[in-house]
C-alpha cells in the first residue's frame, strides 16, 4: 500500500503540494512513483518559467514509460530540485522527501480545488 | 549462439590497416590547407587488419537472431522470408553504381524500375498513383499527411488542422501527425476492438483534415464499418489515411482504394519482402487517389513526350520534397523483384495464407492464453497474457522463455489496450511444421508457468547474454566507447 | 500451384482450416464486407523464374549508363572495400528487425554502439543516435531538435550554402511543422557572418544550420559563429560530410551543438540515391531531444557487458504525439556499412582517402582551368569538390563529357558547375577528359 502524508494537498494526476507561505512545493506521490517503477529521468522546467494550474510542466520517465507532470497551481517556478537531474531514483526512494519544483503561487485559492490525504487515498483505492 | 565480448576498438593496434588504396602522388597535399580549417587530433578510430574485422563482425553476427535463423512472429512487423534473389538483383553493378544526379537519359533503367513498381503497387492497392520517395513507414505517414494538408490548403480550406486517430493506433500515427503540425483527436474503440462509429460522429466537423486508420487494426481485426466511416469522413470534407503497416493480410483479397481510402503508405520491408536490416533501411511508398496526385512530393517520375522517363522537380502543387534523392532505390529494386517472382498467380495467396497461419495459432493456443476478443483475425492477433493468472508469470517472462527455445519473441505490451498483450504474426512464408513447433513450445511454457514459474522469471538462460539492467542504462547512459574506458 | 515462398501443401491448408473450423480460405474473410473483396484478376505479369528475373534485370540495368563519376553534391563515388557487402549480407544482420529483444540481438546492438563511438569521434560530439534515413531528413530533424530544445522560439536560420536538396527537404518539414525558416546568404562563396549576426539580432532564433563544406565545395570558416548563436541562446548546427571530418576542423572544434549529414561517403554505394544513412549527433545536454534509436552499454544479470536500446521514453512509441520526432526505425544495415568501413580504414585510411581525393580534385581543377573553358569563382580552400564558371554552354559541356564517358559539370547555379574527384580518379582520367574537352567544337555561348 502506497503511503500518503497528512497536511499536504493532492491532485488527481498524483502530484502533492506542500505550502510554505506563498510558495507551493510540488512533487509526485508514492502511489505515482510505485506505478511508474524505477525512474530514469525527470524532465523539469526552468526557473522563472510561468506555469498554469492543470497544465503540464514536465515529465517523469522510467525505462519504458513516460508520464507528464501537471501543475496543481499557477505561478512562477522559483526553484527546481537539481539533485533529481543526476539521481531520479530519489523519487523512488522517498517521493515525499524529494520535491520536484517550487512555485511562487499567483492564486493560492487554487489549493482549495485539491484533495486532502484521505480523499486522495480513497481515489487511489478506486484506481 | 555464443557470447563474444569484444568491441572493434579492443582489437585495435597502432600501425595495422584493413584497406587497400592506390599509391598516387599528387602535387596538392592536405598540408596546404589553412591551419584554422584543419582538425586538431587524429580521430581515435580502430586500426585493424582485414581478417580482424571480418572475424569480429562474423562473431557479432552470431549473437543475432534473424528470420533466417528461426521463426520470428513479431506482431505488426510482418517478418516474412526475404528472398535471396532480391539481394542479388539489388547488388547488380548496373544499379549500384548509378549517381542520383545523372541526367535522365542515362538512368532510364532505374526510372523504369521506379515507374513499374509504382504501377504494380497501384494495381495491388487500388490507388491511382504512387511516390516511392519516402524512406520508411513513419516517413510515408508523414508524407501522406503533408499531402492531405496540402490538398486542404490548396482549396483554401485552412482551418482543417485536426486529425482523428483511433486509440488502438501505432504510436507513430499521432507522432507523425504532430510533426506535420496537426492536432490529434482520439476516437475510441468498442469492446469488440473496432472503431466506435457513434464516438466518431460527433468529432466530424469542418476542422477535421482526415482520419488515420490501420485496417486490419492493431488487434488484427478487420474494421468492418470501414465503408460507413469513409462515407462519414468524406461527407464532413475530410480524407482517409490508410496506415499500410498491416497490409499483408489484404494482399490479393482487398484493396484499400476500394474501401474509400484517399492516401496510404506501404512498408516494403513488411509486405513486399525486403529485409528489415536490423531496423532499416525500409521504404514507405505513398499511394493516392487520382484527385490527390498533384500533391505528391517531388521529384516525380513522369514519362515525357520524348518517350523517356524524367525526374520532375518543383511544380508548385506538390507538398514539397521529402527525400534527398529518389528514395531507398535499393529497397525498391528488391520489392519489384519480389513482385515479379510472385506474379499474378501467387499474389492472390499472400493474404489468405498469412491469415490462415494466424488463425491456426490463435485457435491452437486459446486454451492456454487469454484471448480477449474471440473472432476471426487477419494476419495477427493479441493474447492478454497467460490464461492462468494465478502464477504471477508475466508476458515478459513468456517472451524471454521463448528465446531459450529458439524462437524470437512476439511483440509484447502493444497494443496498450491490454496490460499483458502478446501480439503474434506468423506470415505466409512459415510452414505448418514451424507453426506446430511454436504452438507446442507455447503450450509447454504455459505448463511451466504453473509447475516451474522460476524458470520463466529468470529466463532466458541459453542466450549469449541474459536479462539486462535497462534502468542503469537509462539513468547513466554509456553511449560510446570513450564512456567505457 | 506450389511456389518457393509458400510452404503450404493442400493437405496442410485443409488441416489448418479444420483446426480453425472453417471450410475455405475465403471463409477467413467472412468479416470483410462482400463489396470490398477484390475478386478480379490483377493486371500484373505472370510469375517469372529466377533465371527469367536475372535476365529481366540485366536488360533493365543496361538501360542505365555507367560513367566515370566527377560529380559530388551529396553523393560521392568513394572506394568501398570488398569486406563490406560480405559482412552486410550476413543474414543474421540482414534479416533481423530492430533489437527489441536484446538477449538475441547483441550483434546489431554492438555494431550500433561501435557506430555511435565512431560518429561521435569524427564529429567531436558527445552522443549520436543509431542513424537516420539520409542527410536531408537528418537536417530536418536537426531543425526540429532546435525547436524542441528552445521551447518558445519560432525561427530557424539556414545557410544558402547547404546542398539544394537539403534546403528543399528542410523547407518542406518547416512548412508543415510551423517553423519560420530564414535563409542566410553566402557572400564570397561562404555563409555570411555579417548576415547571420543581423538575422540573430532580429531575435527569436532557435537554431542555425550551416554547411561544413558548402554546395560550392568550399570548406567554410565558422569563426565567431558559435559565439554569436549562443549569445542568442540558439543551437549552432553544422551539416557535414563525415568523410571530410577525419582531416578538416570538426563541428565540435567549431563549437557546434548539433551535427547532421549523410554518411554515404563512408562506404555506401551510390545506388541511385539510396539507401544512404543520415547521422545526427549532439552534445550531451541535448540528448533528451535527440530523435531516433540510441544504444547504451549495460550489464546483464550475470554481470556480462551487454548493449541495449536506451532512453526510449523519448520516442514515438511511448511519447506518441509528444515525441520530438515520428521516427521509428534507423538505417541499421547502412550504419553497419559505415561501421565496417571505418573499422577497415581507420584514421590513416580515412586520411589517405582525403589526401588522394584532395590531390585528384586539385589536379582536375587546375587542368580544367588551363583549358581556358572555365573561370575560377572563388579562391577559397576546397577538399574534393569545387565549382567553376563554364565559359562554354553548360548543356553542351555535359553532353560532351557523357560522350567521353564522364559524368559531371552539374549546374549549381546558372553557369556554375560542380566537379568532384575521389581516390578513384587517376591522372590518366583527368588527362583523357581534358584532351576531349580541348578538341570540342564549342557553340558560342
Amino acid at each position: 500500500m502506497a503511503k500518503t502524508v497528512e497536511g499536504l494537498y493532492y491532485s488527481e494526476s498524483h502530484e502533492w503540494v506542500k505550502v510554505e507561505g506563498n510558495v507551493a512545493i510540488v512533487g509526485i506521490t508514492d502511489f505515482a512513483q510505485h506505478a511508474m517503477g524505477d525512474l530514469s529521468y525527470v524532465d523539469m522546467p526552468e526557473v522563472d518559467d510561468e506555469i498554469e494550474a492543470g497544465e503540464e510542466f514536465g515529465a517523469v520517465e522510467s525505462v519504458k514509460a513516460a508520464s507528464d507532470l501537471f501543475s496543481p497551481v499557477s505561478g512562477t517556478v522559483v526553484e527546481i530540485n537539481e539533485a533529481l537531474e543526476d539521481a531520479p531514483e530519489l523519487l523512488n526512494e522517498d517521493a515525499f522527501e524529494n520535491w520536484i519544483i517550487k512555485v511562487e503561487m499567483s492564486d493560492p485559492s487554487q489549493l482549495e480545488a485539491l484533495m486532502d490525504a484521505a480523499a486522495y487515498e480513497a481515489m487511489c483505492a478506486n484506481e | 549462439m555464443k557470447y563474444y565480448d569484444k568491441l572493434i576498438f579492443d582489437l585495435s593496434k597502432e600501425g595495422r590497416q584493413g584497406y587497400s588504396l592506390p599509391s598516387r602522388k599528387w602535387n596538392a597535399v592536405l598540408a596546404d590547407l589553412p591551419a584554422g580549417l584543419v582538425r586538431g587530433e587524429e580521430p581515435a578510430l580502430p586500426q585493424v587488419s582485414e581478417l580482424d574485422a571480418v572475424r569480429h563482425y562474423t562473431n557479432l553476427s552470431q549473437m543475432n537472431f534473424g528470420v533466417d535463423s528461426g521463426f520470428y512472429p513479431l506482431g505488426s512487423c510482418t517478418m516474412k522470408y526475404n528472398p535471396k534473389i532480391n539481394e542479388e538483383i539489388a547488388a547488380h553493378p548496373g544499379f549500384a553504381g548509378v549517381h542520383p544526379l545523372q541526367p535522365d537519359a542515362t538512368v532510364q533503367g532505374a526510372l523504369w524500375v521506379y515507374e513499374q513498381l509504382a504501377k504494380s503497387l497501384s494495381e495491388i492497392t487500388g490507388m491511382a498513383e504512387f511516390t516511392l520517395n519516402p524512406f520508411a513507414g513513419a516517413h510515408g505517414e508523414l508524407t501522406g499527411l503533408m499531402i492531405i494538408r496540402q490538398y486542404h490548403m490548396a482549396r483554401g480550406d485552412e482551418k482543417r488542422t485536426r486529425i482523428i486517430v483511433p486509440d488502438s493506433a501505432h504510436g507513430t500515427n499521432p507522432a507523425s501527425a504532430a510533426v506535420c503540425g496537426l492536432e490529434i483527436v482520439q476516437v475510441k474503440s468498442k469492446e469488440n476492438g473496432l472503431v466506435d462509429v457513434e464516438d466518431l460522429k460527433p468529432l466530424l466537423d469542418d476542422t477535421i483534415a482526415g482520419i488515420m486508420m490501420t485496417n486490419p487494426n492493431t488487434l488484427g481485426l478487420f474494421e468492418k464499418d470501414i465503408k460507413e466511416i469513409a462515407a462519414l469522413v468524406h461527407e464532413c470534407g475530410g480524407l482517409l489515411y490508410y496506415d499500410g503497416a498491416n497490409m499483408n493480410p489484404l494482399v490479393g483479397m482487398v484493396r484499400p482504394g476500394d474501401m474509400g481510402f484517399d492516401v496510404l503508405h506501404l512498408n516494403l520491408h513488411k509486405t513486399f519482402s525486403t529485409p528489415h536490416g536490423g531496423g532499416g533501411p525500409g521504404a514507405g511508398p505513398v499511394g493516392v487517389a487520382a484527385h490527390l496526385a498533384p500533391y505528391l512530393p517531388v521529384p516525380k517520375v513522369v514519362r515525357g513526350e520524348d518517350g523517356l522517363l524524367h525526374m520532375v522537380g518543383a511544380d508548385g502543387e506538390a507538398c514539397g520534397r521529402v527525400s534527398g534523392f529518389m528514395g531507398n532505390f535499393g529497397v525498391l529494386l528488391r520489392a519489384f523483384t519480389y513482385i515479379l517472382m510472385l506474379g499474378n498467380e501467387n499474389v492472390k495467396m499472400v493474404g489468405p495464407l498469412a491469415v490462415l497461419g494466424a488463425n491456426y495459432i490463435k485457435e491452437s493456443l486459446k486454451d492456454c492464453f487469454e484471448l480477449p476478443i474471440d473472432s476471426v483475425c487477419k494476419h495477427e492477433f493479441v493474447f492478454d497474457g497467460l490464461k492462468d493468472k494465478s502464477t504471477e508469470v508475466t508476458t515478459l517472462d513468456v517472451a524471454k522463455r521463448l528465446l531459450d527455445y529458439g524462437f524470437h519473441a512476439p511483440t509484447i505490451y502493444f497494443p496498450l489496450l491490454f496490460h499483458q498483450a502478446i501480439m503474434i504474426e506468423p506470415t505466409e512464408t512459415e510452414s505448418k511444421e514451424t507453426l506446430d513447433g511454436f504452438i507446442e513450445i507455447m503450450k509447454h511454457i504455459a505448463a511451466e508457468a504453473i509447475e516451474d514459474p522460476e524458470s520463466l522469471k529468470t529466463a532466458p538462460h541459453t542466450t549469449p547474454v541474459r536479462r539486462l539492467d535497462e534502468t542503469t542504462a537509462a539513468r547513466q547512459p554509456i553511449l560510446k566507447y570513450k564512456d567505457i574506458i | 500451384m506450389a511456389f518457393a515462398y509458400f510452404p503450404h501443401t493442400e493437405d496442410d491448408i485443409k488441416q489448418m482450416l479444420d483446426k480453425i473450423g472453417v471450410g475455405s480460405l475465403r471463409d477467413l474473410y467472412s468479416d470483410v464486407p462482400e463489396d470490398v473483396i477484390y475478386d478480379k484478376e490483377y493486371d500484373l505479369p505472370s510469375a517469372l523464374s529466377e533465371e527469367e528475373v536475372r535476365r529481366y534485370f540485366s536488360n533493365v540495368a543496361s538501360m542505365n549508363m555507367q560513367k566515370i563519376c566527377l560529380c559530388g553534391l551529396g553523393a560521392y563515388d568513394h572506394y568501398s572495400p570488398s569486406v563490406i557487402p560480405y559482412i552486410t549480407s550476413r543474414s543474421e544482420f540482414l534479416t533481423a528487425y530492430t533489437p527489441y529483444q536484446p538477449e538475441v540481438s547483441q550483434g546489431t546492438l554492438r555494431y550500433i554502439f561501435e557506430y555511435q563511438s565512431m560518429i561521435t569521434e569524427l564529429t567531436g560530439m558527445d552522443c549520436t543516435n543509431a542513424s537516420m534515413y539520409d542527410g536531408a531528413t537528418a537536417a530536418a530533424e536537426a531543425m526540429m531538435m532546435a525547436m524542441a530544445s528552445t521551447k518558445k522560439k519560432t525561427r530557424v536560420l539556414i545557410s544558402e550554402g547547404l546542398l539544394p536538396q537539403v534546403v528543399e527537404v528542410v523547407k518542406t518539414y518547416a512548412k508543415y511543422n510551423g517553423v519560420q525558416l530564414t535563409s542566410v546568404p553566402c557572400v564570397d562563396g561562404q555563409t555570411s557572418y555579417g548576415a547571420l549576426v543581423a538575422e540573430l539580432a532580429a531575435g527569436d532564433v532557435a537554431g542555425v544550420l550551416v554547411p561544413g563544406i558548402n554546395k560550392y565545395g568550399i570548406i567554410e570558416d565558422h569563426t565567431g559563429f558559435a559565439d554569436a548563436v549562443h549569445a542568442q541562446k540558439g543551437l549552432f548546427m553544422i551539416y557535414s560530410d563525415p568523410s571530410s571530418l577525419a582531416v578538416i576542423r570538426t563541428p565540435g572544434e567549431w563549437g557546434a551543438d548539433v551535427v547532421c549529414g549523410d554518411s554515404q561517403s563512408l562506404g555506401v554505394p551510390l545506388c541511385f540515391g539510396g539507401p544512404y544513412v543520415g547521422f545526427l549527433a549532439c552534445r550531451k545536454e541535448h540528448v533528451r531531444k535527440l530523435p531516433g534509436r540510441i544504444v547504451g552499454a549495460t550489464k546483464d544479470v550475470d554481470g556480462k557487458r551487454a548493449y541495449v536500446l536506451t532512453l526510449q521514453a523519448r520516442e514515438q512509441h511511448i511519447r506518441r504525439e509528444k515525441a520530438t520526432s515520428n521516427i521509428c526505425s534507423n538505417q541499421s544495415l547502412m550504419a553497419l556499412y559505415v561501421t565496417v568501413y571505418l573499422s577497415l580504414m581507420g584514421p590513416k585510411g580515412l586520411r589517405e582517402v582525403n589526401q588522394l581525393s584532395y590531390g585528384a580534385a586539385h589536379y582536375l581543377h587546375d587542368s580544367l582551368l588551363a583549358t581556358g573553358l572555365f573561370e575560377e569563382v572563388s579562391d577559397k580552400p576546397f577538399l574534393k569538390e569545387f565549382t567553376l564558371r563554364a565559359l562554354v554552354p553548360v548543356e553542351q559541356l555535359q553532353k560532351e563529357m557523357l560522350d567521353a564517358g564522364f559524368f559531371g559539370a552539374v549546374e549549381v547555379e546558372p553557369g556554375l558547375v560542380n566537379f568532384c574527384a575521389t581516390e578513384k580518379i587517376s591522372e590518366q582520367d583527368v588527362c583523357q577528359l581534358v584532351g576531349v574537352l580541348k578538341n570540342v567544337n564549342w557553340q558560342i555561348k
